[in-house]
């Protein structure tokens, strides 16, 4: 069936190389994906763009690729697949996918769309941080690779540029356990009040964090991170595999905790938000370790 | 902006398009389709719920530009009604006989969040029925009847599989009281 499409305000790349020239062309052109951020904005009538950029039919956004180690998830690829595909290598983000709004979102939205909102409720954000992911931008200049921590300026405000597209992001696959957790009034079709991801990566000896929705970015909890990883090293945890000290996971939730600067809003208050996110930092470490912990029975120890 | 698209099998095209406009706004008031529901508007109560190459979406969040060329099936598609026994979808005369519909609002939402769960999954639990219309409110019946519906059409489903095959399949579970697993608003 013929398309006339491509009308002066409503652009269809059919290539990566065309989406780029486009918004080369017409900065002012608004990206649409999956649209389940933008045509809210729009049916609303808080947004009415000059220009549509409709990425859904430009299939390089739509592939996973492993490029030098990592699992290249494209920008354009929907919450629905992340979790059918991407289970045992990103289990955080399939985690975290899980959880978002209902089946219809989840085959619709993707995890381009919900950077470049940049919200800092975004559910794929926290496990994006804990796994050490780099976004991927390009435009007709060049591309470069922004750390995920670096990606986020403020509320809803991120270092894309006018003339830029989220191609993709690079993520390292799993190398231990993985946790989502996030908190809200309903177990679908929730904004996180707040959320935390929590990924063990045992061969760097490291421990990564991220937090949603209690900061004005989505944002690591550095000290915490660094605290457990030296904690663990010193007490030979890492190898031994041994339990945790109840002192270590709860001094863990309160660096976490430490680590927010929430406000109050709608969807709840700044002393909750603190309070939640130690729990959910003691209860995520809890399950993660429990894992690693478990690994070693299955595998026995052989170092 | 002029687009073509096929909504139930038939080429359907509009004209004067705005760029903003939704694929459920095209449906309903352009190619005068309107069993997908108009409510919420920003995705929340499934009542837009169509088929977008074979995958349900909320037809609200589709810029009708990012349907053109491609298969859109709705409700209306399903079964037109119009046949000897009215030929409704198994799914359809499942929610009339179970009392599943009460104002209807929600129902072409629900109907096709059912019809594609029972597509991939003919024999679904309780929970995995839960979750696959988490997406999909209703405001009256209470969402019993609904569930009740869902095991109807998924057992008279597994029955015409069984006479067809003449072999015997497990039988489907019926709706119980167990809230554990619960999704979303159907808790
Ligand atoms: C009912 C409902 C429930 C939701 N629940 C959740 C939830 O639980 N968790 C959650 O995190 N979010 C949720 N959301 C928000 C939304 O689904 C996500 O943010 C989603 O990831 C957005 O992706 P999209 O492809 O639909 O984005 P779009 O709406 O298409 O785009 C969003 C923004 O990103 C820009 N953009 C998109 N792709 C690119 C790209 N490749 N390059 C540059 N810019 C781009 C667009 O211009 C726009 O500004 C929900 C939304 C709805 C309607």
């Amino acid at each position: 069936m013929g398309m006339t499409l491509d009308a002066p305000d409503f652009h269809v790349p059919t290539s990566w190389e065309q989406a780029l020239a486009v918004k080369a062309a017409h900065p002012e052109a608004v990206p649409v994906a999956g649209g389940t951020d933008l045509m809210v904005e729009v049916n609303f009538d808080r947004r009415r763009p000059p220009a549509l950029l409709d990425l859904t039919r430009v299939p390089e956004l739509a592939a996973v690729d492993r490029v030098d180690g990592r699992v290249r998830l494209g920008a354009g690829v929907p919450y629905a697949r992340m979790i059918t595909e991407l289970g045992s290598e990103l289990p955080g983000l399939a985690m975290a996918a899980r959880t978002v709004g209902s089946p219809q979102i989840r085959n619709r939205g993707t995890a381009g769309g919900n950077l470049g909102s940049a919200s800092p409720a975004g559910d794929c954000h926290p496990p994006l941080l804990a796994a050490g992911a780099e976004v991927e931008l390009a435009s007709v200049r060049g591309v470069r690779r922004v750390p995920v921590a670096e990606f986020f300026t403020g509320p809803k405000r991120s270092v894309l540029e006018p003339d830029e597209l989220i191609a993709a992001v690079h993520v390292a696959p799993a190398t231990g356990p993985q946790q989502f957790a996030k908190i809200g009034p309903r177990n679908a079709m929730v904004i996180a009040v707040t959320a935390f991801a929590l990924a063990l990566h045992p061969e760097q000896r490291r421990v990564g964090t991220g937090i949603g929705s209690a900061a004005p970015t989505p944002r690591r909890a550095t000290d915490a991170e660094e605290f457990l990883s030296g904690e663990l090293a010193a007490a030979g945890l890492w190898s031994s595999r041994g339990p945790l000290p109840e002192s270590l996971v709860t001094e863990f939730g309160n660096r976490v905790r430490a680590a927010a600067s929430p406000i109050d809003d709608v969807r709840g208050s700044a002393d909750y938000r603190r309070h939640v996110l130690a729990v959910l930092a003691r209860r995520t470490l809890t399950w993660a370790w429990d894992a690693h912990r478990s690994t070693e029975q299955r595998t026995g120890r052989t170092a | 902006m002029h687009i073509e698209l096929t909504v139930n099998g038939s080429p359907r095209e509009a004209d004067d398009v705005w760029p903003g406009e939704s694929l459920l706004y095209v449906l309903r008031e352009r190619l005068g389709l309107p069993g997908a529901k108009n409510a919420c508007e920003q995705g929340e109560c499934g009542s837009c719920t169509v088929y977008l190459d074979g995958t349900p979406v909320c037809s609200c969040l589709v810029a009708a530009g990012q349907a053109g060329g491609r298969e859109v099936t709705t409700v209306e598609g399903l079964a037109d009604g119009s046949g000897e026994d009215r030929d409704l979808d198994p799914v359809q005369r499942a929610f009339v006989e179970n009392g599943a519909v009460q104002c209807g609002f929600c129902t072409p939402g629900l109907i096709v969040s059912t019809h594609d769960l029972l597509e991939r999954n003919p024999s679904p639990s309780d929970p995995e029925i839960r979750e696959a219309l988490a997406g999909n409110l209703c405001r009256c019946t209470g969402y019993e009847k609904i569930l009740d519906a869902v095991c109807s059409a998924s057992g008279a489903r597994m029955d015409t599989v069984r006479s067809a095959s003449g072999a015997r399949m497990g039988t489907v579970r019926s709706v119980d009281t167990d809230r554990t697993g619960a999704t979303g608003d159907l808790r």
